[in-house]
């Protein structure tokens, strides 16, 4: 009897530990979770945890220091420069480990593995774009390097070095929340988060949305909604530069007009896109502009705003170099920084390098296609996506040969990105799949110590293109707009273009000396902001599409200045001044029929009549004319656009803008269905009596001051909220140069004075510990959102014994 | 003084246990003792579920105290939907709590009681 009852205590102990242990009854194997020992308990990190360690590993040539400063900033200081990468992996994989790897996740198609059947789509998607096929491409090219081999094998070393010696109650807290182990390392997954890069930076083009657009306007219509240049535009390098002569004449081909830019064809795919928001400031002023007579850098990317952040910011100390900045876990080196001669910044070139090709297979099986009107082989990639919890998707790509070129059918029967009814293929051309080493770039400029360098590092920079800037103790400063840009002929790959023979390929690259570039330009200063880089002179063409009122603003204002210090170059940087408020603001106001307006309206209105036109905390007005924009367009736009195909272009924000600066009686003001003619002055009045009914709404709720109805959150990269920041105090917009939007914007801030001593300020969203476990997981932000700065160290032999050393890790040999 | 050296003995061994073997080696360590030192089924139980209450408890108090309860309200609202560490390491401590006492009670069954 009593063997009966302990058998039976026994199998009730063993079922509470399977129901403990898995997720069969419980939403979380809670028993394994809150294990003090093994679980979450094992990463809430002493709050005056000491990090140092004295580590010895046989990939180690020589002897590396590690000093943590209080921001937990490492400072590497490395007898090998290898060691240096080695370091620095393992200290990648020490603070953002479960970051990396997610993101290569993300990036080689395999979300689905951690999130189940909800990833599939992306996963398909991104597999289809060729990303793992880029990858491998990438990280060939780079092994064929031997000095960037080496670096990248220290560094993918340094990080399976740590992920080997991970236990169960060592796992970063995620792995141990959704249930899943890290893998090892590799260069390949280096490659990848490069990748992933790319396609953050040069995959948002708007070729399916303005093939529909162009089939659904007239061409009259067209050119007003989607017009190749405006008026506005503060080009990156000035309009009047005189361009080198060309040397590449990409010829349209003889039936253009007729089977491309003028057909009707509608598309039914529609495809993921990164942020239209993905670009950034930069710009350097010269050393004659500034009170300390140096040169001034500054760069802030415009990113996703996520928790880890994307950047992690290092000191790499060794002979040959000494840089400081901020890295990306997941590669070797400074991306962003400075080091003891110069300094470096990027914004996203924005141009369109992904363009679709239309491809006639023999039949369904996909076996042929006709090219030059001969049928050929294609080439199939089998991807295998396995999903956690369900069996492996498998998928089949097609590969054409499209000129010399390898290019993934990436839309067909069997994959129109979530829309129905694709019965057409879409062969995918991008620059990223073409072998580059753009991780050179940053091996070079780090160790830059003059233009030259930085012309030498540059040309490495292919993909995704980049508007480098440059300054130089010596007082260069520098901007080139690099990258592997197609030489394009007007209008080329707007839209899909026939993929059936030659003529419509790209027909060549613009050549490196042809790339827009200025070097200690008379005006004293270099910047760029995304915006169209060149005015029409230049030979090629370079797209229709970007944002220029940033640019606008800060050209307008570096021209101005003068006796510059860092403290103006921040107060800059954080300037939530709207320029194109400014440009619109006067014809709202004259348009607005106030008679019309009841109490609550005339209220908004009399807010927006005091506004200082800037976007900053505290403000209403703000909002008021934010809202009112948003509606504005609304209400010019949407009755032309009701009958439109879902996936559809809309008008640039300047085509509205500068429409009605040239010609207040707007074609598109009126409202196509009504019998009477509308006016602007019917048009602003009926968004502001819709405007004034959210507003009411937001007041109610107490956030009609601009950031709280902004409300700018840092979320955590699985969306666990507890882990994110919310409701951030932070004010700026898309046309702000604080463009700090809701989950975007100036992901890392910097501000460099190369005086004798390197005077340098920076600040990210974030923080070095991607535990959300540690006090230095998050404890940037609010710095960030106030619109402060820390002080960057770049530290120097000699200084260990310095207040600012918290801890010191030794890495040497066994 | 049995009830006691068990409890203690319990606790002691599950430590030691989960250092190098996953959580639910904590029922082995509990069944160990039971066996080793009988007692009344009921006593056995307490002796299970004390020990493991006070160690998981005291150990995710005493850990969660020198992280400033950072991470425990995080994942308070994570896993318990409230901010709440203190409801957190109760959680803790019941789970291991009863995982042990079962174990106990399991253990000290197979012995014949004096």
């Amino acid at each position: 009897m009593r063997i009966a009852l302990s058998v039976l205590a026994a199998a009730v102990t063993a079922a509470l530990i399977i129901i403990l242990n898995t997720t069969m009854l419980l939403p979380a194997p809670l028993g394994k979770l809150l294990s003090p020992q093994h679980g979450v308990w094992q990463n809430a990190e002493k709050a005056n945890e000491d990090f140092t360690a004295d580590l010895k590993f046989p990939q180690l040539n020589g002897k590396v220091n590690v000093y943590l400063d209080e921001r937990l900033v490492p400072h590497i200081f490395a007898e090998q420069e290898n060691d240096a990468y080695f370091v620095q992996g393992y200290l990648h994989a020490k603070f953002r480990l479960w970051q990396m790897e997610l993101q290569t996740f993300a990036a080689g198609g395999r979300v689905s593995e951690i999130l189940g059947e909800k990833g599939l789509n992306h996963d398909r998607e991104f597999r289809r774009l060729g990303m793992v096929y880029a990858a491998e491409i990438a990280a060939k090219e780079m092994e064929r390097d031997p000095v960037l081999k080496a670096e990248c094998d220290a560094y993918t070393a340094g990080v399976n070095t740590y992920i080997e010696a991970l236990t169960e109650s060592t796992l970063p807290v995620e792995y141990k929340l959704i249930g899943y182990k890290p893998e090892r390392w590799s260069n390949l997954k280096t490659a990848l988060f490069l990748k992933y890069m790319c396609y953050d930076l040069s995959a948002r083009e708007d070729d399916f949305e303005m093939t529909n657009a162009k089939s659904y306007f007239s061409s009259d219509d067209f050119t007003k909604l989607y017009p190749a240049i405006q008026d506005s535009l503060d080009p990156i390098i000035p309009k009047g530069t005189t361009f080198p002569t060309q040397k590449i004449f990409p010829k349209a081909p003889a039936n253009a007009d007729s089977v491309y830019l003028n057909t009707k064809e509608t598309v039914a795919v529609e495809n993921e896109k990164p942020d239209r928001g993905n670009g950034s400031n930069n710009w350097a002023v010269s050393a004659a502009k500034t009170k300390n007579a140096a040169p001034i850098l500054c760069n802030d990317p415009h990113l996703g705003l996520n928790l880890p952040s994307l950047w992690y910011e290092v000191q790499i100390s060794t002979p040959a170099f000494n840089a400081y900045g901020v890295s990306f876990p997941g590669a070797p080196g400074v991306v962003i920084g400075f080091n003891d001669s110069c300094a470096f910044g990027v914004t996203n070139g924005g141009r369109d390098v992904r363009d679709y090709y239309e491809i006639q297979f023999k039949d369904d099986s996909r076996q042929e296609y006709l090219f030059n009107g001969v049928y050929h082989s294609t080439s199939f990639r089998i991807d295998t996506i396995k999903i956690k919890g369900k069996p492996d998707y498998i998928d089949s790509v097609a590969y054409v040969q499209l000129g010399n070129d390898w290019c993934p059918v990436m839309f067909d029967k069997a994959y129109n990105g979530g829309r129905t009814g694709n019965t057409k293929n879409y062969a995918v051309r991008w620059t990223a799949h073409d072998p580059s080493t753009d991780l050179k770039y940053f091996n070079l400029i780090n160790r830059a110590s003059n233009y030259t360098d930085y012309l030498a590092a540059a040309v490495y920079f292919k993909s995704p293109g980049q508007n480098c800037a440059f300054a130089c103790k010596n007082g260069d400063i520098a901007m080139r707009t690099q990258g592997n840009w197609p030489a394009k002929w007007k209008g080329q790959g707007d839209f899909i273009m026939p993929g059936t023979d030659t003529s419509y390929l790209w027909q060549g690259m613009i050549p490196q000396d042809e790339v827009p570039f200025q070097y200690n330009p008379e005006r004293g200063f270099i910047s760029s902001a995304n915006q169209k880089p060149v005015d029409e002179t230049y030979p090629y063409y370079i797209g229709r599409n970007y944002p220029m009122y940033r640019g606008f603003q800060i050209n307008r204002r570096l021209s101005a200045m003068s006796n510059i210090t860092p403290q103006d170059m921040m107060a800059l940087q954080t300037d939530n001044y709207n320029a194109l408020a400014e440009m619109i603001m006067p014809l709202f106001l004259k348009g607005i029929k106030e008679n019309e307006l009841n109490n609550d309206e005339k209220k908004y209105l009399d807010l927006l009549k005091g506004w200082n036109l800037r976007n900053d905390v505290g403000s209403k007005a703000a909002t008021i004319f934010e809202t009112f924009w948003e509606n504005f367009q609304d209400t010019v736009f949407n009755d032309e656009f009701a009958k439109a195909p879902k996936v559809i272009m809309h008008p640039f924000e300047s085509s509205l803008l500068e429409g009605l600066l040239k010609d207040s009686a707007y074609k598109f003001l009126d409202n196509i269905n009504t019998s009477q003619t509308e006016n602007l002055a019917d048009e602003v009045t009926a968004a502001f009596k819709k405007t004034a009914l959210e507003l009411k709404k937001a007041e109610l709720a107490g956030k009609l001051d601009w950031e709280k109805y902004k409300a700018t959150h840092v979320d955590h990269l699985a969306k666990l909220a507890p882990f994110s920041k919310t409701n951030l105090p932070i004010g700026g917009g898309v046309h702000n140069i604080n463009a700090t939007k809701q989950t975007h914007g100036p992901s890392w801030r910097m501000v460099i004075s190369l005086t004798k001593e390197t005077e340098a300020y920076g600040v990210y969203p974030g923080g070095q510990s991607g535990n959300p476990g540690s006090k230095y997981y998050d404890n940037f932000v609010d710095q960030w959102a106030t619109g402060k700065y820390y002080t960057l160290w770049m530290m120097t032999k000699g200084e260990e014994k310095d207040k600012r050393v918290k801890a010191m890790m030794s890495f040497s040999k066994s | 003084m049995k009830f006691i050296t068990s409890l203690i003995l319990t606790a002691l061994l599950s430590f030691a246990a989960c250092l190098f073997l996953p959580w639910w080696s904590i029922a082995i360590a509990a069944f160990i003792v039971a066996v080793l030192i009988p007692q009344h089924v009921g006593k056995a139980f307490l002796t299970g579920f004390l020990a493991l209450f006070i160690l998981w408890g005291g150990l995710s108090f005493w850990i969660s105290n020198s992280n400033e309860h950072l991470l425990a309200h995080k994942v308070s609202m994570l896993i318990l939907k409230m901010d709440n560490p203190y409801v957190l390491m109760l959680a803790t401590a019941l789970i291991g709590a009863l995982v042990a006492g079962f174990a106990a009670l399991s253990g000290s069954l197979l012995k014949k009681n004096k």
